[in-house]
């Protein structure tokens, strides 16, 4: 793979209509149990969407479907203009919350690199970029990605002695390294503190933006990148629906999916707030209270579905 | 036969080097340390530790089986290794990515079980064989001078086919064994590279077995890698490490057990260790000066107390 430069051109994106990713009436079953069905949803380039619901519903399941490790049980979906692992070299995927343990002796500049080269045969020679243009560049590239994500301090430290935060940008930098045109993120938010939150939402939005990379995040909080999003896939059990956030985070919309009332309020300041839903959640909210601690102030009375967090802001 | 060792270390070497039996200890020796240097490395990121001395155990029964079948104690070795490493493989083949600890950690029970019965079979061969217990310690824990021509010649081929697979799919082992969730998404058949490392481990186990015993295999296998991975977290360096560290090991082990009068066994593995528990130290003074995580490379803080 020459490093890459050339791989996104403006040519190909515009192919297919333009989407990047098209599901049509998409379903998907594990061990003989429908998880959900009847995702519609179209992605185009530099578009960022969420898929959101509560937790167990399938959200991460429906990465695996993109990813083409796993079938879909109806319906279509394409990738790039192929069947799904059709184009796994141009997607750049994060899993769900990998922990590396402690002891782990790998720098985090090594992981990076792995996410370049590390689907190659043979073997990374020592000296090779002092001999190669090549390895140069893929050297030079590695460098750039980690700057592009901040992450320049401590990508020569093993990676187990690095912070969650500091691992998670890592592995953002190594799910972009290829210059993918597509980027699928499992839960990259999770167990991060808020400033963390919140600086690693806006460099995803950043690198969707300016790169022209689509995003397609799964998330159970929307709250940190809810200014962000062009759409969401909102899941629960059985069914689904999308649009844009303001249309899918609507009473109607969420009432009619989890088939019990929920309401969705707009507070005197534009703040959407959602109130019901048949899972009383465990309060995700409350590991970062520092600053929030007032938006949860009816949340411990009215639980409310959990992939919304209690609060929506509204632009 | 035994020869006093003198300063001279020429004089020595050329001694060492002119009995065919020794000679051929060196040679296997060199092998067998490069081979462990580079497998071991990636066993130890792995944390296949476990399953590598499983397979070193039912070694000892596939020689003693062999010997008591009157067929060369190497077959033995070869055949109970791989076979061993296929079982493994394919009992912990899991879901191929995903969280590979919780797998590894689900899957040493039945390692365990593997391990007993080997070395209950070995038991049961050796006492069908009847006498002979010096091959007991033998197999156990390693006999250099009992090293022919042949064996070499066996531990060579052996040592090129392995280190030529490993040199192919080096990168690929590297990536699945860091990040298995990535790689299976990059097309990376995560499956068969970790099936495929088990079995290459079992043939260097069995090379290993034959210089160093079934029990002491890991004097070479993990010692040096782990010294290695202790010192430096770069990967290439770090195997280049492992080789040296084995390969010294070895020979100067060799050495002192042949004029000692010692068993390699004991002489290699405390050189080994030697080396970790120096390879510890070096780390502990290295990283006290830069007790603040922030430090730049290089960069020393004073005064952090």
């Amino acid at each position: 793979m020459g490093t890459t430069d050339t791989q996104r051109s403006g040519a190909q994106v515009s192919q297919l209509s333009g989407a990047v990713l098209e599901l049509r009436g998409a379903a998907v079953a594990v061990g003989g149990r429908r998880l959900w069905s009847g995702v519609d949803l179209t992605v185009r380039p530099g578009e960022f969407v969420a898929i959101l619901g509560p937790n167990g519903v399938g959200k991460s399941t429906m990465i695996k479907v993109l990813l083409g490790t796993l079938p879909v049980a109806a319906g279509q979906v394409s990738v790039l203009g192929e069947r799904p692992g059709g184009a796994g070299d141009q997607i750049g995927y994060l899993p769900q919350r990998r922990n590396f343990d402690g002891s782990l002796r790998i720098r985090g500049v090594d992981l990076v690199r792995l996410g370049l080269d590390g689907d190659r045969w043979g073997v990374p020679l020592p000296f090779a970029s002092r001999l190669s243009a090549r390895h140069r560049a893929a050297e030079a590239r590695v460098r750039e990605v980690i700057e592009l994500v901040g992450a320049s301090s401590y990508a020569d430290r093993p990676i187990g002695e690095c912070s969650g935060g500091e691992q998670q940008r890592l592995l953002i930098a190594q799910a972009l390294v290829r210059r993918p045109r597509l980027l699928l993120l499992d839960e990259p938010l999770d167990s991060l503190d808020l400033p963390n939150q919140a600086g690693v939402a806006a460099l995803i939005h950043r690198i969707c933006r300016h790169e022209e990379v689509a995003v397609v995040m799964v998330a159970h909080d929307v709250n940190p990148i809810l200014s962000y999003l062009d759409r969401v896939v909102y899941i629960v059990s059985g069914g689904a629906a999308s649009g844009p956030a303001e249309e899918v985070i609507t009473s109607e919309t969420l009432t009619r999916l989890y088939g019990t009332p929920v309401e969705v309020l707009r507070t005197a300041d534009g703040r959407l707030v959602v109130v019901g839903g048949p899972e009383a959640p465990a309060l995700h909210s409350d590991r970062h209270h520092s600053g929030h601690a007032h938006d949860h102030a009816h949340a411990a009375s009215a639980p409310a579905p959990r992939g919304l967090g209690r609060q929506v802001r509204r632009r | 036969m035994n020869p006093q060792f003198s300063w001279n270390l020429i004089t020595d070497v050329q001694w060492l080097w002119s009995v065919p039996s020794v000679l051929n200890a060196y040679r296997a020796g060199v092998v067998v340390a490069v081979l462990a240097g580079v497998v071991g490395w990636f066993m130890v990121l792995r944390r296949q530790t476990f399953a590598g001395h499983s397979i070193a155990v039912t070694g000892f029964p596939g020689a003693a089986a062999a010997v008591y079948a009157g067929l060369s104690a190497t077959l033995g070795y070869f055949g109970f290794c791989v076979g061993a490493a296929l079982v493994i493989a394919y009992y912990t083949r899991g879901s191929g990515s995903g969280d590979t600890v919780g797998e590894r950690a689900h899957s040493s029970a039945l390692i365990a079980v593997v391990q007993a019965f080997a070395l209950a079979l070995g038991a049961l061969f050796l006492q069908l064989y009847g006498g002979f217990l010096n091959s007991t310690a033998d197999f156990l824990f390693g006999n250099f001078l009992g090293i022919t021509s042949t064996d070499v010649l066996v531990l060579v081929l052996v040592a090129v086919v392995v280190l030529t697979v490993m040199a192919a799919i080096g990168r690929r082992m590297l990536f699945v064994s860091i990040d298995p969730a990535v790689a299976a998404a990059r097309g990376v058949p995560v499956r068969a590279l970790n099936a495929l490392f088990l079995v290459l481990l079992g043939a260097t186990v069995a090379e290993v077995s034959q210089f160093t015993g079934s029990l002491l295999v890991f004097a070479l296998l993990v010692m040096p890698a782990a010294t290695a991975q202790v010192l430096t977290v770069k990967p290439a360096l770090g195997l280049a490490i492992s080789v040296v560290i084995g390969v010294l090991a070895t020979w100067i082990g060799l050495a002192w057990a042949f004029f000692g009068n010692q068993g390699t066994g004991f002489t290699i593995t405390t050189l080994a260790f030697g080396c970790y528990l120096l390879a510890l130290l070096v780390r502990a003074l290295r990283t006290r000066p830069r007790a603040a995580p922030t430090a730049t490379h290089g960069g020393v803080l004073e005064g952090t107390s």
